[in-house]
């Protein structure tokens, strides 16, 4: 099965992570790719800053530009991979050898792909 | 629907014996846990209505099994019906066979596929007030209804949340099987989580409002199921082992008047002898695995109250030892408010030292009525008579504040502080 991991982390926590050990997180994320590449379908992306995003919403008279992120959560998207793993027990143990996973306020979301579009027709 | 019979005890044991069983079986041939569990679902409602009405057929595994594949036939021609339909109205490439297919029937009693079922209805991915109910619908037959009257909650709610965890255990791929090797001791506490909060909820419950089936004794029996099914897991016997206990000396928690009586009044000659030493025994071959954790360190505890003679020949020695270790795995205040009751049983120049050990405790458990209890008690003790007036009282407003009668019995079960347990 196929699920889309979304990193995700706190901005407001960075501050508080001892730059050393950030600097050894870095480096243990490449491994951890290499290690697990039977198991990702697609490394996916990393993204820049949340302070280079920007938004289009809906709006009654078109689609608005707006600088920022999509939500207001405390929470940033930093990147996002794709996975394929036979369940979720799987999917959970992969996860949680993130080595992200060590820094506070750091979450990883799991979610199932859609790959059978016949429940859509 | 029908009220509440007597034959309902033989009912329900058939109920919970068979239904987990059939879910997972029907599964398997089926390919569609969902249509399993509904089948089932509506098989066991069936069997409440019918066996009530004519009485238990001379073969009630059969009967189930025989309405349970029934329903789940009718449910896939219902389904390819509905899709025959969708097809006409927008035609596909390719037509569609129904995707189900029959596999070989396996032998009965195949326990791990039941323990398969419970590990999913488990599963952490899971909302955590879902995986009970979950597993009170699936594993152990229970109706949505009777689930709701021993949770007290509507119908309709427990229902849709019944509906979403079943549909994200099958969209999130979390797989009817028992765990690889390097995981399962991590399930298995959540499994044994929910084995223990079942025995809980099932001892609140206990005031007539699920006469039709005994949700504690359900309990004891998932998790003799869970330990017989998993040998080597010491910790799955520990739970056992306590529930064992704790059910044994069920009937005399509550006198004639529907009082609860705590563990020093209780007549000992009411408490199940038989059911003490089987907990005995089931607490020695978790010992014999040489693992030992918090349910196996309760279970002893409520080995030593069980087996002692009287409140008065209690070996608190022991039960202090067992609770310093427990505080190691489980340093929460209540375990440690425990340790020092135990602990003021031991004679009376520990009772001061118990009451500094209490009231270190003060800025978590201040809320919580049996912490004013117990210094109340502890301060009787010393002669301190007006503090402890002033402790009761304490304990009294909050016993008295608290709204529902529900809540008070699920503390008193939960922290039953004087069995120490």
């Amino acid at each position: 099965m196929k699920y889309v991991l979304m990193f995700t982390s706190r901005p407001d926590l960075n501050a508080s992570v001892d730059p050393e050990l950030g600097q050894a997180v870095y480096k243990k994320v490449y491994e951890w790719f290499q290690e697990n590449g039977d198991k990702i379908a697609d490394s996916g992306a990393e993204l820049l800053g949340v302070e280079t995003a920007t938004t289009i919403k809906h709006g009654d008279d078109g689609p608005v530009v707006v600088d920022g992120p999509f939500n207001e959560a405390k929470e940033i998207v930093g990147g996002f991979s794709v996975i394929d793993v036979p369940d979720m027990d799987a999917a959970v143990a992969l996860v949680k050898t993130w080595p992200h996973l060590e820094l506070p306020g750091v979450a990883v979301e799991i979610r199932p792909m859609v790959e059978d579009y016949s429940q859509f027709e | 629907m029908t009220p509440a019979q007597p034959t309902d005890g033989l009912l329900a044991r058939t109920l919970r014996e068979e239904s987990g069983l059939l879910v997972a079986r029907l599964a398997r041939q089926f390919h569609d846990f969902d249509l399993a569990e509904e089948a089932v679902q509506t098989a066991v409602t069936e069997a409440l209505e019918a066996w009530r009405r004519d009485g238990p057929p001379n073969n009630p595994a059969a009967w189930l099994q025989t309405a349970a594949r029934h329903n789940a036939l009718d449910l896939v021609r219902r389904r390819s019906r509905q899709t025959a339909l969708a097809m006409r109205l927008a035609p596909a490439p390719e037509p569609v066979e129904a995707t189900y297919h029959l596999e070989g029937d396996v032998p009965d009693g195949h326990t791990d596929d039941r323990l398969a079922l419970l590990f999913a209805c488990c599963h952490p991915a899971l909302a955590p007030e879902a995986r009970l109910a979950l597993t009170l619908r699936a594993v152990v037959g229970m109706t949505t209804p009777q689930i709701a009257r021993a949770f007290l909650v509507n119908e309709r709610t427990l229902a849709q949340r019944i509906v979403r965890a079943k549909r994200k255990i099958v969209t999130t791929g979390i797989a009817l099987s028992v765990p690889a090797d390097d995981v399962l001791a991590e399930r298995l506490a959540d499994v044994l989580a929910v084995v223990a909060l079942m025995y809980n909820e099932g001892f609140v419950s206990s005031d007539g409002l699920t006469q039709d089936r005994d949700l504690a004794g359900d309990a004891v029996w998932l998790a003799g199921v869970v330990a017989t099914s998993l040998p080597n897991e010491a910790e799955a016997w520990g739970l056992a082992a306590l529930l064992t206990f704790q059910h044994a000396r069920a009937t005399a928690r509550f006198s004639d008047a529907g009082d609860l009586v705590l563990l020093p009044d209780q007549d000992r000659s009411r408490w199940d002898h038989a059911a003490i030493a089987a907990g005995e025994a089931m607490l020695e071959r978790a010992a014999a695995l040489h693992s030992p954790g918090p349910y196996q360190l309760r279970a002893a505890i409520a080995a030593c109250h069980a087996t002692s003679p009287s409140w008065a020949e209690t070996d608190w020695l022991q039960i202090v030892t067992l609770f310093e270790v427990l505080t190691r795995h489980d340093p929460s205040p209540v375990v440690r408010l425990n340790r020092a009751v135990a602990m003021s049983q031991i004679g009376p120049q520990e009772v001061e030292p118990s009451l500094h050990a209490v009231d270190e405790l003060v800025d978590r458990l201040d809320g919580y009525h049996l912490f004013h209890a117990t210094r109340a008690q502890l301060l009787t003790r010393l002669g301190r008579d007006d503090e402890a007036a002033a402790a009761n009282a304490r304990a009294l407003a909050l016993t008295a504040n608290e709204a529902e009668r529900r809540l008070l019995a699920t503390r008193l079960h939960r922290h039953p502080l004087t069995d120490g347990s």
